[in-house]
């Protein structure tokens, strides 16, 4: 073990991670289900996180120096590790618990218009409420309204949807010369605005759309052209004066939709090929909608959960299952495993790799 | 009468201005403390003296200050938090609007003692005349070479500010309050770091309420060891209580720690007693934060022992059966005060300050003030009782800064001991709108107040 590396134990599975690590980049190191779900913690932006407190952990022991636990469960995106820390996330009761509480509460006054709105299938409050909410509502009042604010011709928000994880007020502090848009006013009825109506339209603002876990800023050359999980995200580049040039296209035959970022596998930008993390500039984003701007390269990665997935579609990313491990080497019981039984295709014919419809002779 | 230390000068006819405030022996400490003494000592004498947060938390204060980073060439400042906003609370105001000298003076000699050599004022936007009143204290001060270049000649400088929030009781949260004082939005940093290491423009600082930093004045004249006499345990010294409500003599009072609740409420000395010959139903013994208790837990403890008021005896028995010295806001309800309306009250309060930084207090605080308003109208469920515990139990320690769990702590309390008067109003919804509940049990075994 190097001078810098610290071990920390998060559900019963260790890993070595460098001093100065948060215990949510640890938990994402060892992946999987372990990792608590962020809302408004972005790696990649300098001071975010610790607001949403979904990313609540239990620390049972302090540290091989001091293993008292600590008092309250801790938001695990801005506590970093110490050596010989043991962290439950996914084992404690109380975390779950209070995980729970915390969707609900994003949830209340939240207008769940997901058929209508532009994030769905691609939204991080919709897998959190799938993976960790409870079905109906507990809430039997009116939810909150805003004023309308209109933020110029290349963003759309929707203040109902925000859960003000203010992600996209870091981006426009880091990413922009000036930031034209933040947080007004406080408490419930807190909203990101442009204090007078403003047209944001800087060089990398359209990144705030990227960043979003939510559908309150989504991208208007887009709005309700199509839902995300009938198009195919393509990874593509182009020389760019501005920005690294390498992005997602989200096409449809021939037709390009909607141009991203890329991101990993938790949601957030990638790194970019020439260095640096791979934002792009509005001259990319929104006015290079033909297919012959761009160089295509091919498919991009997509996990095996989201509902992109759907269909056809090649180069899933399964993710990792850390079960076993969690719970002390007893893996859970299947009681019955569809792949192995169901042999309902010949198992060495992937049907989303067929350019034409499946045929009785794919099937036995 | 007992002694004071704080509030002994505090009607001696224009102590406000800095003549008679100093023929009245002001400024002695200033003088002890910088000819006499080294910063270490100072900090080792408020040691001694047990002296503890006044803001609430009851932290400590020498403790505190010895956890001061001081790093070479790195300034350090001294805030101190005069963001009274606490419902129930105005101990600060009195104390900066009478005696603002008392103040000064124990800004200067606690900087000294820190070594900073820039503090500042953070006044509570509301409290806009008592800027002026110290503005121009510190006015005064500065023209008698009590502040600014080489004081007293001893070579130490100290610049003194004002610095007047914009009416958010979120900005008494001191990392709230730095983040307000470096000209942000007022919303609570994430600790760890904490301000003794990474405050104000990431220096070291030092945030203290106003009532500590004038007890850093009587400290110094007299010596850390003979303030710790008065005072029993840990609850040493003298406190400020602004008793408000059903009383007979709102006000504030200095007390000394060692007299009952039920001497404070009922003798002439203090709060005189309930008028219209109503009886006591409950009280929040340290600002609207603080669990209610009713009667019979506030004057005697559930182990049957006399409470007194002081840091030990009001928090004896947890949050179960007890509460918190908290900030010294005494607010006392009599019989007819409806406990479900007054919850409602303070949870409208807390929607209407949470800073909205994080999902728990944002949206809780208002799930909350929905529930007990629809409640108080008589239109509850008896669910929402239960729904209501549940909502407090998930926003309490899971928030960046205690305003959640400030939220949540009158609402569990209310519930834990009125659940009968919540029941009474779902189950009488007519009746509820018309008159009160009155004392049930609450004053239970009847008790006679002895003074």
């Amino acid at each position: 073990m190097s001078e810098n590396l610290v071990k920390v134990t998060i559900d019963n599975i260790t890993v070595e991670v460098p001093m100065g690590t948060t215990i949510l980049q640890a938990a994402r190191k060892v992946g999987g289900e372990v990792a608590p779900p962020a809302m408004c913690y972005y790696s990649k932006l300098e001071g975010s996180g610790g607001k949403c407190r979904t990313c609540l952990v239990e620390v049972s022991k302090g540290s091989e120096k001091d293993p008292r636990p600590m008092p309250k469960l801790v938001a695990s995106c801005r506590t970093t590790v110490m050596d010989g820390m043991e962290v439950k996330n996914i084992t404690s009761e109380k975390v779950l618990d209070a995980r729970k509480g915390v969707v609900e509460f994003l949830l209340i006054n939240h207008p769940l218009d997901c058929p209508i709105c532009d994030q769905a299938g691609e939204c991080h409050l919709q897998d959190l409420s799938y993976e960790h909410g409870a079905e109906g509502t507990r809430y039997e009042f009116q939810r909150r309204t805003f004023k309308k604010h209109d933020l110029g011709e290349y963003i759309q928000l929707h203040m109902t949807r925000c859960i003000l994880c203010y992600r996209c007020v870091y981006t426009a502090d880091q990413l922009t010369k000036t930031r034209e848009h933040g947080v007004l006013d406080r408490g419930d009825h807190a909203e990101i605005a442009t204090f007078i109506e403003k047209n944001l339209k800087n060089d990398f603002i359209g990144n705030v759309i990227d960043v979003c876990p939510v559908g309150a800023l989504t991208d208007k050359t887009f709005r309700f052209k199509n839902r995300v999980w009938f198009t195919k995200p393509v990874n593509a580049h182009r020389d760019c004066d501005t920005c690294c040039g390498e992005v997602q296209l989200w096409m449809r035959g021939d037709e390009v939709f909607r141009v991203t970022a890329r991101k990993d596998e938790w949601g957030e930008v990638k790194d970019s090929s020439k260095g640096g993390t791979g934002w792009i500039c509005n001259t990319c984003r929104f006015d290079k909608k033909q297919a012959s701007d761009w160089v295509v390269e091919g498919p991009a990665e997509v996990n095996r959960h989201s509902v992109i997935s759907q269909g056809h579609y090649e180069k899933l990313v399964v993710p990792q299952e850390t079960f076993e491990a969690v719970m002390d080497g007893r893996s859970p019981k299947l009681l019955m495993d569809i792949h192995s039984v169901s042999e309902v295709n010949k198992p060495e014919k992937s049907l989303s790799l067929l350019d034409r419809p499946a045929h009785s002779t794919d099937f036995e | 009468m007992r002694r004071k230390l704080l509030l002994e000068k505090a009607h001696v006819p224009g102590i406000r201005t800095y003549e008679v405030y100093r023929k009245e022996g002001g400024y002695r400490s200033v003088e002890k403390a910088l000819k006499s003494m080294s910063p270490d000592e100072v900090v080792e004498e408020v040691k001694k003296s047990g002296l503890r947060g006044r803001g609430g938390a009851g932290f400590p204060t020498g403790m505190k200050w010895s956890f001061l980073a001081k790093p070479e060439g790195v300034p350090r400042y001294l805030v101190c938090n005069a963001d009274e906003s606490e419902p129930g609370t105005f101990k600060d105001r009195y104390l900066m609007e009478f005696i603002p000298h008392l103040l000064i003076e124990g800004m200067i000699t606690s900087s000294y003692a820190l070594g900073a050599n820039t503090s500042y004022i953070y006044i509570r936007g509301e409290y806009a005349w008592i800027t002026d009143i110290l503005e121009q204290a510190i006015e005064e001060a500065k023209h008698n070479g009590w502040l600014g270049n080489n004081i007293l000649g001893t070579g130490y400088s100290l610049d003194l500010y004002v610095q007047r929030g914009a009416g958010a009781y979120i900005c008494g949260e001191e990392t709230a309050l730095l983040e307000s004082l470096e000209g942000k939005r007022g919303n609570p940093r994430i600790k760890p770091p904490f301000p003794a290491v990474k405050g104000l423009w990431d220096c070291p600082t030092v945030v203290n309420n106003v009532e500590t930093i004038a007890a850093v004045v009587p400290i110094v004249n007299d010596g850390g060891e003979e303030y710790a006499k008065i005072g029993v345990g840990r609850s040493t010294g003298t406190k400020l209580i602004s008793a408000c409500g059903n009383i007979n003599k709102p006000g504030v009072y200095e007390i000394d720690m060692t007299i009952s609740v039920e001497e404070f409420i009922y003798s002439d000395e203090y709060c005189g007693g309930i008028p219209n010959g109503k009886r006591l139903k409950a009280c929040i013994p340290g600002g609207s934060s603080v669990p209610i208790l009713p009667a019979n837990l506030l004057l005697k403890t559930a182990k049957g022992e006399t409470r007194i008021m002081n840091y030990e005896s009001l928090s004896d028995g947890g949050f179960a059966t007890g509460s918190m010295m908290g900030s010294g806001g005494f607010i006392v309800l009599d019989e007819d005060q409806c406990v479900v309306k007054h919850t409602y009250t303070l949870a409208r309060f807390y929607r209407h300050e949470s800073c909205g930084q994080c999902s728990p207090c944002r949206e809780g605080t208002g799930w909350m003030e929905k529930i007990l308003l629809r409640l108080d109208r008589g239109q509850g469920k008896m669910e929402d009782i239960d729904l209501l515990w549940d909502i407090q139990r998930k926003i309490e320690g899971n928030t960046i800064c205690p305003l959640g769990d400030a939220a949540a702590w009158p609402v569990a309390a209310a519930i834990r001991h009125f659940r009968d008067e919540f029941e009474w109003h779902v189950l009488h919804p007519e009746e509820a709108q018309k008159r009160n509940y009155g004392l049930a049990h609450y004053a239970d075994p009847i008790h006679v107040p002895v003074a």
